[in-house]
């Protein structure tokens, strides 16, 4: 697969990036070190609660995305990484035994005014379940490495005038 | 956890902190984030931060447990005195998280949060939505982190607040 860089990228560009079996066992390994709430920690107390039962961290759910990403999507981009992530939205819980998939969808991509050899591009990521449903969408708009910083590849003057 | 009711826009709440060790740094990122300057000192010398760094998800994380063991210290005040608590529910996400200066191997972060908005729900009389503004400050006083989550908490009457 070739290295993706920044040019790359196009707004409406769509990809899926790797799937996991989230367990049991790594939902409350992941609660009992960073998130220890009874809802993600053990099942009887988790019934009682909104949910119904053990669901996996909010915060257990992006680091498996970021995970995802480095394994089947970054790993062979020039990917800079991102000073922050826009929003984070958990909407439906993710329970043990579910496999998860990851799927990437460009939003927006920007060159860098301060940085020619950089470009940040905006992603929508999903986190869908085996029913398609989304259980987590974050935006984020990390930089990447630029294929071609001295060429304005076409993208008018009002880009060449902002570097 | 105070009460819905109980919380005001403006309460600040120091939650804890946290010294980030290079086992700590290296075990987060061979799970979540395994990128060079997370996991290994040399490559991370030769790397734009010049250090061992945490994950910014790490510092994140850290964050999550610290606010849960500051809100169960608060409880068991509570309870030794004789008073209610309320249940802390789900969030349905976060924003504006920002990663404001890397986070070394040795620093001593200190977490805080900050109410920013309250808010009852019409859907879930028992329960009310909180903002919260979380920051993270290195030794040197230099913040490192920050972002707006948001949170149920319990309601103490629910009753009392319809129309």
């Amino acid at each position: 697969m070739p290295r993706l860089h920044w040019e790359d990228f196009t707004p409406g560009q769509i990809a899926e990036c790797g799937s996991r079996l989230i367990t049991r066992a790594e939902i409350i390994a992941f609660a009992a070190e960073y998130d220890p709430q009874p809802m993600h920690l053990d099942e009887a107390a988790a019934r009682a609660n909104l949910f119904g039962g053990l669901v996996a961290s909010g915060w257990h759910s992006c680091c498996i995305l970021m995970r995802m990403l480095t394994d089947d999507f970054i790993g062979d981009a020039s990917f800079m990484g991102a000073p922050g992530v826009e929003e984070v939205n958990w909407l439906a819980p993710v329970r043990p035994g579910e496999r998860i998939k990851a799927r990437a969808t460009v939003l927006e991509t920007r060159a860098s005014r301060s940085r020619p050899d950089v470009g940040f591009v905006k992603f929508r990521f999903e986190l869908v379940n085996a029913t398609d449903q989304p259980v987590m969408t974050l935006i984020v708009s990390p930089m990447f490495g630029r294929r071609a910083p001295d060429s304005a590849r076409g993208r008018g003057p009002k880009a060449a005038s902002e570097r | 956890m105070k009460f819905f009711e109980d919380i005001g826009v403006g309460e600040i709440s120091d939650i804890g902190r946290h010294t980030f060790t290079a086992e700590d740094i290296k075990a987060f990122a061979t799970r979540f984030d395994p990128r060079p300057f997370h996991l290994d000192e040399a490559l991370a010398a030769r790397s734009q931060f010049g250090r061992l760094c945490a994950s910014g998800w790490h510092t994140a994380c850290v964050w999550m447990r610290l606010l849960i063991d500051f809100h169960r210290r608060e409880d068991e005040g509570r309870r030794a005195r004789g008073e209610a608590v309320a249940q802390l529910g789900p969030s349905p996400g976060f924003r504006d998280l920002k990663w404001l200066k890397p986070v070394y191997v040795g620093d001593t972060i200190s977490y805080a949060t900050e109410v920013v908005e309250t808010r009852p729900l019409s859907s879930r009389p028992d329960w009310g939505m909180i903002s919260v503004r979380n920051t993270g400050v290195n030794q040197h006083g230099e913040p490192v982190m920050s972002f707006i989550s948001s949170v149920l908490v319990e309601c103490r009457e629910p009753e009392a607040r319809r129309p």
